[in-house]
């Protein structure tokens, strides 16, 4: 459950350092059995993160906890910091103040808390004179995956792009590969997956190959944060659902029961981001 | 908060490091780009200095070693330059640093592979070069061969440290051979000083000193290079 108020710079190491305005609420379907499973220790914690570019704090002071099963969509404009702070817990960037724990370790962390982290972005981080198959698999080797030969083919066939795996990337659609550059990034079977913009360039069967194989790994336990500008699509997976504005959250929301209602929430949207920017 | 226990084991420095190295020979392979361009550069400088060489004022014994190293260190910045190209083209090297493989394996794969590419082209610009100055075929050659070796280490590793700092850049491939030359300068010195004392058929122990002087760079270098890689990767 994220925590939007921006919480002091405190050592890491301090239990009560967890915000304390992130309450273990109850969870929507989808990820109780999840965190029932994982004995409810959060997957991810970070408070008061920072991260400055020059005097602009394009992260300032960001808290949030994830449980297991919990799927936080992250909403906000253009430059609101929102692929800065997915960097940042992706252990690509250091934060400036402020820390993050996954699964109680330390980011950006060693080798082992790497592993634990699967990474999807509007870019398809793949190699275009690779095929499909080498470029996941290159992926699933640089895990540490022993059996990578299988991995590969399980994240090819869940995000139906098996037929194209002898197909080098540049020869593939722009959709096409999205998908495989999904395939690369789910391989692993990550703990908590960030996603920036996952769903650009997707048709309908690409789209539906993703959410379903987002859905599987809520219900293995993963957490996932989703930056979208698309409410509908965010909102469909949210367990929480949070609008950052000039590096911070400034509102979160836990999912009721229903679910969350895209057009009360769209006009929610709408206006904290015309009032901030007015 | 306790941590969870991570049962996650790495399949070692070498190992990554050596698949980097494999998966970037293989799309050089596939593309053949900068090894193309590099042959191309190679031979034909080999071809320019031929042409204009004034066989009376100069001896080729003389000019053949300037024309190797003017080859060796062009030639290599034109592979270096893709060494980081084929990371930042689709922005391959988030997914690269967000796994569990360590900077310094990133380092060494790259450096691996450069160094490759390097060799590769010079085992094809060395016998044009004794081609085209007519440079007798001797037992001296492989000394040439093992300081061309020794170049190689030292520029593949200086060469792949600024090839990071400069690929995230707009200005790249003007930048790099800005920021690398100067440190090709204490490589290229003693590679050429040994090169010419052997191809002139002076026995390898009058080589010596300057060799040790490429060695001792090659150590320091690599290791040097291998400790500041991951600072360059920071933003």
């Amino acid at each position: 459950m994220p925590a939007h108020e921006s919480a002091p710079s405190t050592h890491p190491n301090t239990p009560s350092n967890t915000p304390s305005n992130t309450p273990s609420n109850t969870h929507p379907a989808a990820g109780a059995a999840a965190h029932a499973q994982f004995g409810g220790a959060p997957v991810l914690v970070a408070a008061g993160l920072v991260r400055r570019f020059g005097n602009r704090r394009a992260v300032d002071g960001v808290s949030l906890t994830l449980q297991a099963g919990d799927c936080l969509a992250l909403f906000g404009p253009n430059g609101a910091g929102k692929t800065t702070l997915l960097r940042l817990l992706g252990g690509l960037l250091k934060p400036d103040e402020g820390w993050a724990r996954l699964h109680g370790h330390l980011l950006p962390g060693d080798a082992s808390v790497r592993h634990l982290v699967g990474l999807i972005s509007h870019h398809a981080m793949l190699y275009a004179a690779l095929t499909t198959r080498e470029n996941v698999r290159f992926a699933a080797e640089c895990q540490g995956m022993r059996d990578a030969e299988r991995a590969t083919d399980d994240a090819l066939a869940r995000l139906r792009v098996a037929d194209r795996a002898d197909t080098p990337v540049r020869r593939l659609s722009r959709g096409l590969q999205q998908r495989v550059s999904i395939a690369r990034a789910l391989v692993h079977r990550p703990r908590l997956l960030l996603l920036d913009e996952p769903y650009t360039g997707l048709d309908e069967v690409g789209a539906r190959a993703l959410t379903g194989a987002l859905r599987e790994l809520k219900a293995d336990g993963a957490a996932l944060i989703l930056v979208t500008h698309h409410l509908g699509e965010g909102l469909a997976l949210a367990s929480d659902a949070a609008i950052m504005l000039n590096g911070k959250l400034v509102a979160t929301d836990r999912a009721p029961r229903e679910g969350f209602d895209a057009g009360a929430y769209g006009d929610r949207y709408r206006d904290l981001v015309t009032t901030e920017i007015a | 908060m306790s941590a969870t226990p991570l049962s996650y084991r790495s399949p070692g420095f070498v190992a990554d490091a050596w698949r980097l190295a494999k998966k970037d020979l293989l799309i050089e392979f596939r593309t053949r780009s900068a090894f193309l361009a590099a042959c191309v550069f190679a031979l034909l400088s080999v071809a320019i200095f031929r042409f204009t060489w004034d066989a009376t004022a100069v001896p080729a014994m003389d000019l053949a070693p300037a024309v190797l190293w003017v080859i060796f260190t062009f030639s290599g910045l034109l592979g270096l330059n893709r060494s980081f190209a084929v990371e930042q083209a689709d922005r391959a090297m988030d997914a690269l640093l967000a796994s569990p493989m360590s900077r310094e394996a990133v380092f060494a794969g790259k450096a691996l592979a450069n160094l490759v590419f390097v060799v590769a082209v010079q085992a094809l610009a060395l016998p044009a070069l004794a081609l085209f100055f007519g440079l007798p075929v001797g037992s001296g050659w492989w000394g040439v061969v093992a300081i061309v070796l020794l170049a190689a280490i030292g520029l593949s590793a200086v060469g792949t440290l600024f090839a990071a700092v400069a690929s995230n850049t707009r200005l790249a491939e003007m930048l790099l051979p800005m920021l690398a030359l100067p440190f090709f300068v204490p490589l290229i010195i003693p590679a050429a000083q040994a090169s010419v004392i052997l191809l002139n058929g002076r026995p390898m122990a009058d080589a010596a000193n300057w060799l040790k002087i490429l060695l001792a760079f090659d150590i320091v270098f690599t290791a040097a290079c291998t400790v500041a890689f991951p600072y360059t990767l920071e933003e």
